[in-house]
């Protein structure tokens, strides 16, 4: 089968264990990822901060080469992405000057015919129904399902689970032998872009995050978004500097975990190249 | 020959504005039929009227138009108006030319045009319309009221004194609703249950009240002045006359961990149970789901115990008709519980509870006799956080309106926190602080400065609990919207209220409409607060919106006030806008082929069989016959009726079809 595929910058560069992840598992469920073709920026955080038509024009140029390249599902793993694409299609949707207006600055025509879907809806979609039979080696640990701003916000756009408890990565867990343990993060702020500039402000709001599911006795922290990622691993340094304290929990991708649990291996799925290393404690034998 | 007369309202500016209204009386004046014309600026005032009423003797009119506003409001002043000038009222009709024009459109050349049609229209239907009479009915002199909380209480005893007969029906086992579970009340911090238990009695012992607890209204027929209201009394399992209310059975009975409604889930109660001391009436009830016996078919404690064998296992429920002349609804609010609010910890944290919850701590009879005692381990918090709007002015929750009496509550919490805990530490965040009301401002006033109750401007987005205190972090918008987290031992959330549970099917029951939240809806904002759309259907308190214990008493003697004005009348007049099915000499020729499909379509039962017989008694034909007093007009027969053979007066077939006519084409008229 194949689907469409948009990778966006992060998971090119900074994650390319997330997109080696997706590509891993969508291989193991024979699903082939094609990439959007000739795909540009989403605009991530500073187009919609400065230019509203450009904010809406770059992920309208990405849906209209998808819609042209006749692709009708695209799986767009990165949270902002994903955020940036489904909000554009909503507020194209709703106002036809809008859009004309849009369409003539792309150059290209939009139908709104594509549906966008997050890592997690692609997992449900396509991965669950094929799921069961494939584990190999339960994920059998207690997990912090952090889901972050901009995977289940603004509801009244996405419509996607509950906006400030949501459920479908820890029902996703569940179904690979995982324990999502009930905690207070799932949806704060990590700090987000800046990484950069504010490191001292992600180190405490990612702080709070990673110290909640560590106190928890969670034994690893679950994400599906690469800018939530690299402020939970790549900021440990700072973040235990901050908390004075080192906790060493990794942070994994979900496409990593389940990716695990049906036997794809480490080295595919990229877990080496995470700042924290992915130590999980013994416990599970594989099934026969 | 007919001779219109038509009178274009300017309304202020409100048809004016868009509407070039000179003009529209202008081209009136031309159509056939028409012999007066004028405009003016506001005719509903006395000036206004004067001009129809002089214009009515002066050109003989044989019909008025008025071309204003909806005729929801002031059809019966202009009516009136013709009526003293001598024209049958019913040869008065109202234009729309405001809600149908002036203010739904921009002003152009066809805003205009359309109010010259819609007036032309209404000259042609008045030319056929006829003199009517009103019909008169009698008046039932007997009020129900649905609800027994303060305000059900308060219009029940005002009706009684005023010399009428009342029921008052309430669902639960005791009259007193919320009101009997708060535990000091703002602004003069006076005990609830001190004011509010002897008026309870009072309504026990009124002659002229009748008290049915543990009853629901099923069903509502007929119409003012003659309702007759279907009630289900709901078997209560014991012999009321015999009861004694000792007490004995509740305080044997076996099953004692219910969590009590009345305790807010903070006490346990029995199976059988009054819900608190002084409930009226102060005779137990059994609760089916929870008693053995009736789970397990065994036990039958309390009835080995009551001394006058009061308890009737096999007591059915009792479905009851009464006839009554107005209807009071009372049904009062509820508020949304923490399970409400994910972001709060869904109701998961035991120490994160409501107002009423906090009303049962503070309150001398709860569940902790009155010492604030935190839910989860009983001990006395050191930090409340008190959060104000909770789900309330929230479109994200889909509560957008204001709760009204939580910012006084939250105050009042906080002051008796303080009275009772002097080393504890109350904070209020709040959105804004709404203390209109007498006293008001200076109650806040002093929770703030006196007891010294910290005060945040901002809201609340997490709770969440950490070594055993709940960590409640905001932000702070008087400080820049700087975050702000509080280790807190205790939270209370002024949860959004919200209309009663089963209120939109009361209001579906008894055909009164509601609004988007549920709550009944009054028939106007301002002049008409406690009335609503259905004649003789009253409202009383928090079910129309939220309230606080003043304002539902005051709204409670309104609705009262209206009842009595009700029953002042020994005869009621309505308005003849009913249907009927024709006849003619000898009544058998009647164009009624018998077919009665007009019978089930009645929503008012309204339409009987008449049949015609020879002298012997052999059946000639069968008719449809429509019952005048129990008709309301609506016309559901009239478009149902296959030969045509009812009309509905004010608005006949001719009529209505003259109207479309004149609009599609003047030619046709």
């Amino acid at each position: 089968m194949k689907l469409g595929f948009y990778p966006g910058c992060s998971v090119d560069g900074g994650s390319r264990e997330y997109k080696e992840s997706c590509r891993a598992l969508a291989k193991a469920f024979d699903i082939e990822l094609e990439s959007v073709p000739d795909w540009n920026c989403c605009g991530a955080s500073a187009a919609h901060n400065l230019n509203r038509d450009l904010a809406l024009a770059l992920p309208a140029r990405i849906l209209s080469l998808a819609e042209k390249a006749g692709m009708t599902d695209i799986l767009v793993p990165c949270a902002a992405c994903y955020n940036r694409l489904a909000l554009t299609q909503h507020e194209l949707m709703k106002d036809e000057t809008l859009r004309n207006r849009i369409s003539e600055v792309t150059g290209l025509g939009f139908k709104g015919s594509c549906s966008i879907l997050n890592v997690v809806q692609w997992i449900q979609k396509y991965i669950l129904p094929e799921l069961p039979g494939k584990i190999i080696q339960p994920f059998d640990y207690r997990v912090a399902c952090y889901y972050g701003c901009l995977l289940v916000r603004p509801h009244k756009v996405l419509k996607f689970d509950r906006p400030e408890d949501p459920q479908t990565m820890d029902e996703v867990m569940k179904l690979i032998g995982a324990t999502p343990i009930d905690w207070a993060f799932k949806t704060e702020c990590c700090g987000a872009g800046l990484s950069v500039s504010r490191t001292d402000v992600v180190a405490d709001l990612s702080g709070k995050i990673v110290y909640d599911a560590f106190s928890r006795q969670a034994d690893a922290l679950i994400v599906a978004c690469p800018m939530c990622h690299s402020n939970l691993d790549m900021r440990r340094p700072e973040i235990n500097g901050y908390l004075k304290q080192k906790i060493s929990i990794p942070v994994i991708y979900i496409t990593q975990a389940i990716g695990m649990a049906v036997g794809i291996s480490t080295k595919e799925l990229g877990l080496h190249r995470h700042f924290v290393p992915v130590k999980l404690p013994e416990k599970t034998e594989a099934i026969k | 020959m007919a001779r219109i007369g038509v009178f274009v309202c300017h309304c202020g500016e409100n048809i004016s504005a868009t509407v070039d209204c000179d003009r529209v009386a202008e081209n009136a004046a031309g159509l056939p039929g028409v012999v007066h014309s004028v405009d003016y600026k506001y005719m509903c005032s006395d000036p206004g009227q004067t001009l129809i009423r002089e214009a009515i003797r002066e050109h003989r009119l044989t019909g008025v138009v008025v071309a204003a506003c909806s005729p929801r409001m002031h059809e019966p002043t202009f009516r009136r108006a013709c009526a003293e000038a001598g024209l049958n009222p019913f040869l008065c009709e109202m234009a729309n030319v405001r809600e149908h024009c002036s203010w739904v459109h921009e002003k152009t050349e066809s805003t205009t045009q359309k109010a010259k049609d819609v007036v032309r229209m209404l000259v042609e239907k008045v030319k056929r319309n006829e003199a009517l009479q009103p019909i008169k009915v009698p008046v039932t002199k007997k009020a129900v009221v649905i609800g027994g909380g303060v305000a059900g209480i308060q219009a029940a005893l005002d009706i009684a004194n005023g010399g009428h007969k009342v029921l008052l029906v309430e669902r639960e086992p005791s009259i007193g609703g919320h009101m009997s579970q708060l535990s000091e009340t703002f602004p003069t911090l006076d005990c609830s249950q001190c004011i509010l238990t002897p008026r309870m009695v009072e309504v026990a012992q009124h002659p002229n009240i009748t008290l049915w607890s543990y009853s629901e209204v099923i069903g509502l027929d007929g119409f003012v002045g003659n309702f007759t209201v279907k009630i289900r009394k709901k078997a209560k399992s014991i012999d009321e006359h015999l009861c004694t209310g000792c007490g004995l059975c509740t305080q044997k009975c076996p099953v004692r961990k219910i969590p009590s409604e009345f305790e807010q889930g903070l006490g346990t109660r029995s199976a059988i149970y009054t819900p608190f001391p002084q409930a009226v009436p102060n005779k137990p009830v059994i609760d089916k789901l929870n008693c053995t016996y009736y789970l397990k078919g065994r036990c039958k404690l309390c009835e080995k115990v009551c001394p006058t064998q009061a308890i009737r296992f096999d007591q059915p429920d009792e479905l009851v008709e009464v006839q009554a002349g107005a209807i009071v609804l009372a049904t009062g609010y509820d508020i949304k519980r923490a399970d409400f609010f994910p972001e709060y910890g869904y109701g998961k944290y035991k120490d994160v509870i409501d107002g009423l919850q906090f009303e049962r701590l503070a309150s001398a009879s709860g569940p902790t006799g009155g010492m604030i005692r935190r839910p989860s381990d009983g001990q006395i918090p050191k930090k409340i956080v008190f959060v104000a709007c909770a789900g309330s002015r929230d479109p994200a929750k889909g509560i957008e309106y204001c709760s009204k009496f939580c910012c006084m509550y939250t105050a009042k919490h906080a002051m008796l926190y303080k009275h009772k805990v002097h080393d504890g530490t109350p904070y209020v965040f709040y959105m804004d602080i709404r203390a209109g009301g007498k006293d008001y401002d200076e109650f806040t006033r002093r929770a703030i400065e006196v007891d010294r109750t910290q005060y945040i401007r901002g809201r609340v987005s997490r709770i969440y609990e950490k070594d055993g205190k709940l960590i409640v972090v905001g932000a702070d918008t008087l400080l820049g919207a700087q975050k702000v987290e509080i280790e807190a031992d205790m939270v209370v959330l002024a949860t959004a209220s919200v209309a009663s549970q089963g209120s939109e099917e009361l209001a579906q029951i008894v055909h009164v409409s509601y609004d988007r939240y549920k709550f009944f809806s009054e028939a106007h904002p301002k002049l008409k607060p406690v009335e609503t759309n259905t004649a003789g259907i009253f409202l009383a308190g928090a079910c129309q919106a939220p309230k606080d214990i003043p304002e539902s008493v005051s709204a409670a003697s309104g609705a009262a006030a209206k009842v009595l004005g009700l029953f002042a009348n020994d005869e009621l007049t309505r308005e003849p806008l009913i249907a009927a099915v024709n006849r003619m000499s000898p009544p058998q020729y009647s164009t009624c082929i018998g077919c009665f499909l007009c019978q089930p379509v009645c929503p008012y039962n309204a339409i009987e069989r008449e049949e015609f017989k020879t002298r012997d008694g052999r059946l000639i034909k069968a008719v449809a016959r429509i019952n005048p007093g129990l008709c309301q007009g609506c016309g559901t027969c009239v478009a149902l009726c296959r030969s045509k053979s009812i009309d509905l007066f004010g608005y006949s077939n001719k009529q209505i079809y003259t109207e479309v006519a004149a609009l599609l084409d003047e030619a046709l008229v």
